[in-house]
């Protein structure tokens, strides 16, 4: 049993978790992340690791209300304890001195992109962190990003804050301006495969973090299998970051959506219950 | 007394709707009829046959006698996991294999008898008495829940060692668990077996993936003096042919791990998915493949096609489960290999295109060899296709752990001690080359011996 040590709103359906798990804590690099399953009857599900804190011996996650599982984890408080929780699973984030780098995030990606510049600021880069957001009210960790980065760049869907547009709006005009050696990208599949065309394009080397389904995250199972440069590989133990320009998006996305209609009946049935009390804002 | 007491098994068209058992094991009297065919041979030959070497004849006559708490004694000193083994092990080509009575008539049926015996202490022996061994206060760890570490850890423990057995899962059992379907093994016969091996000291340490979560570093900084790897097999293998990541392509590995251990056999009550296909292909001639097909079926599937390059001859599969397989149900079509997966516009399986075999001289293995016959291709409709081919070893230890040696397949390589190229560090089972549940449990059973003796011989 792993216990919530606290839990904060950082924007409306997103919340920030600090959870007792101190083998984790002491072994997480940027770029991993756990498996967790919230109780006997739950399903497994990785989040990226935003953070660990060695002394509090505990790891952040940030969780979006998007489905049954992360639903009820929001709702979740401080002092109640997670079933599972095992980690840290995948490959960390190559980090070295690339020189300039411009990481991208979008939506949850926000949080897990942390740890991740955080580690290439702490390398020698100079880091540009390039954040999207549908509006305002939507982004996190603004002063934490900020201060791990040598340039903060926001895009919302809406103006709201920053420029009105799509983070790929706001690379262009990066990478045109300036050398920029390596790109990294997380969050949404769609803002991922937008980058990693815009950068083809431009020819600066890619790295994204994938997000397949996954079930036992350590390399049994085969359901986080995607195509990378024609070749199967298995996102939990040979990923989650992989070359952006030699990923099969369409396949990844279609993946994603192979269990939408169940996904479904289990977040309608959860609701139904009255469980959801994070819909509420 | 030519033929054995035969198991009574559940219709098969009422079975194959249901996770519940096949058939319900031996009563008390087809238990006595049966162990007193037992000849009760001087030199016996069945012991030969059995990998974790239990005194056969012996359990046997305590059962003939009806006193199944003697026999259960017997079976716990050389097997924990009787209850498991008289389900799944294939004594067909073990101990049944070397009976006498084979040579003219059935071979006693030594596996029902097992199952008997361990049954009855699950139901019978509500205190259980704790193994009575002397602690000796040296710790020693065991990597993987599954049957080559819960055996090893059950013989340690009763020479005194104290075990911690390390799972990445959040629970319990390997294979056991999360592959062998509850029609198969109930998961309350399996927790019964495990809490036995807690009852008498060892410890379970759950969610902990050594290499990632804690290294085999930090096992022996904590004062393991040995440690043992039954980490099991890894990454499924793929055919490389054209849409097999179409949705409601499976691994047979996720298909069972989403059935058996997250139980999506009763979702939504259960939170995890899975695709319930009606028109299911199933690829493979092994038990993987056996158990794949009959879930399929009972998850509500119309037909269930298994598709096998060679003929039911060359299948790996235990006969009995190719039996249950057909009577429930499932078609076999064999001299067939898959060529490509037929996906829709939403990339959702809707066909899967096959050519049609024939076979050759054998090759090296013995086998047949398997030819495709030109132009001979065919589209079977599916809706999900499950591909049962086998697993490589888990690569996750040796790839994170400094001078851990594989072969090229990528399995660890371990001595006629059982040894790694890591002194201390011990293996057996899948991960070690190990292929069945029992030779799974004989290596953790043999390693467990040469561990003694190397801690032994520390001091």
């Amino acid at each position: 049993m792993f216990k919530i040590l606290s839990k904060k709103e950082i924007a409306n359906n997103i919340r920030s978790f600090e959870i007792q798990a101190p083998d984790i804590a002491k072994r997480a690099k940027a770029g991993q992340f756990v498996i967790l399953r919230i109780n006997d009857n739950g399903e497994r599900i990785p989040l990226t690791i935003a953070g660990a804190d060695l002394s509090a011996g505990s790891v952040r996650i940030i969780v979006q209300e998007a489905g049954k599982t992360t639903a009820a984890l929001c709702q979740m408080k401080e002092g109640d304890y997670i079933k599972d929780f095992v980690g840290p699973l995948g490959h960390a984030t190559e980090i070295k001195n690339y020189g300039t780098v411009a990481a991208v995030a979008g939506g949850v990606g926000t949080a897990e992109v942390l740890p991740v510049i955080k580690a290439l600021k702490e390398e020698g880069n100079k880091v540009i962190t390039i954040v999207g957001a549908r509006c305002e009210d939507l982004l996190i960790l603004r002063d934490e990003i900020e201060a791990a980065s040598d340039e903060l760049l926001i895009a919302t869907d809406d103006g709201s804050c920053g420029r009105k547009g799509f983070v790929t709006d706001v690379l262009r005009d990066v990478v045109e301006k300036e050398a920029v050696n390596v790109v990294y990208a997380i969050g949404p599949v769609p803002m991922m495969k937008a980058v990693a065309n815009l950068t083809k394009e431009k020819n600066i080397k890619t790295m994204v973090s994938l997000n397949p389904i996954m079930v036992d995250g350590t390399g049994m199972c085969g359901a986080c299998r995607v195509s990378v440069d024609g070749e199967i590989k298995f996102a939990c133990v040979e990923g989650p970051e992989f070359d952006a320009h030699k990923v099969n998006w369409e396949e990844l996305i279609s993946r994603l959506a192979v269990f939408k209609d169940l996904e479904k009946i289990s977040f309608e049935k959860f609701k139904s219950r009255g469980g959801c009390k994070c819909s509420q804002g | 007394m030519l033929s054995r007491v035969k198991i009574s098994e559940r219709d098969a068209q009422e079975r194959n709707k249901d996770f519940k058992q096949v058939n319900a094991g031996y009563t008390r009297e087809q238990m006595l009829e049966e162990s007193k065919r037992c000849l009760q041979c001087k030199t016996p030959l069945c012991r030969r046959g059995c990998p974790v070497e239990i005194d056969i004849p012996d359990f046997i006559r305590e059962l003939s006698l009806d006193n199944p708490g003697s026999a259960i004694e017997i079976l716990k000193k050389k097997n924990n996991l009787p209850a498991v083994c008289g389900r799944v092990c294939p004594q067909e080509n073990q101990c049944e294999k070397f009976c006498i009575l084979g040579k003219k008539g059935e071979s006693v049926a030594i596996g029902n008898l097992e199952r008997y015996a361990a049954d009855w202490a699950a139901a019978n022996n509500k205190e259980k008495k704790r193994l009575e061994t002397q602690t000796n206060a040296v710790k020693i760890a065991v990597i993987g829940a599954g049957p080559a570490g819960l055996t090893c850890a059950g013989d340690l423990c009763k020479l005194g060692y104290e075990i911690t057995v390390f799972e990445s899962l959040h629970d319990t059992g390997g294979v056991l668990r999360y592959g062998i379907p509850e029609f198969r093994l109930p998961s309350e016969v399996l927790d019964a077996e495990i809490e036995a091996l807690k009852e008498n000291g060892i410890k379970f340490v759950l969610n902990t993936l050594i290499g990632r979560t804690k290294t085999l570093a930090d096992l022996f900084d904590e004062g393991y003096k040995a440690v043992f790897a039954g980490t099991g097999a890894g990454l499924p293998v793929f055919l490389g042919i054209e849409g097999e990541n179409l949705n409601n392509v499976y691994s047979a590995n996720e298909f069972l791990v989403r059935v058996n251990l997250m139980r999506s056999f009763d979702f939504p009550h259960y939170d995890t998915p899975v695709y319930k296909g009606k028109k299911v292909v199933v690829i493979g001639g092994g038990n993987t493949a056996m158990d794949s097909a009959r879930t399929a079926l009972r998850l509500g599937a119309q037909s269930v096609k298994l598709v096998y390059r060679r003929t039911e001859t060359e299948m790996p599969a235990r006969k009995e489960e190719r039996i249950h397989a057909k009577e429930e149900g499932v078609e076999f079509v064999i001299l067939t290999s898959p060529v490509r997966f037929i996906g829709d516009d939403k990339k959702f399986l809707k066909g899967v295109e096959c050519v049609k075999m024939q076979l050759g001289q054998p090759d090296e293995s013995g086998r047949r060899r398997a030819f495709e016959i030109k132009d001979s291709n065919f589209i079977i409709e599916a809706d999900m296709a499950v591909l049962a081919l086998g697993l490589n070893p888990n690569p996750i230890l040796p790839s994170l752990t400094p001078g851990l040696k594989t072969d090229g397949h990528g399995y660890l390589i371990i001595d006629e001690n059982f040894m790694t190229s890591i002194p201390g560090l011990f293996a057996g089972g899948d991960i070690a080359g190990g292929d069945t549940v029992i030779q799974a449990m004989g290596m953790g059973k043999q390693a467990a011996k040469k561990m003694d003796e190397y801690v032994r011989n520390l001091k």
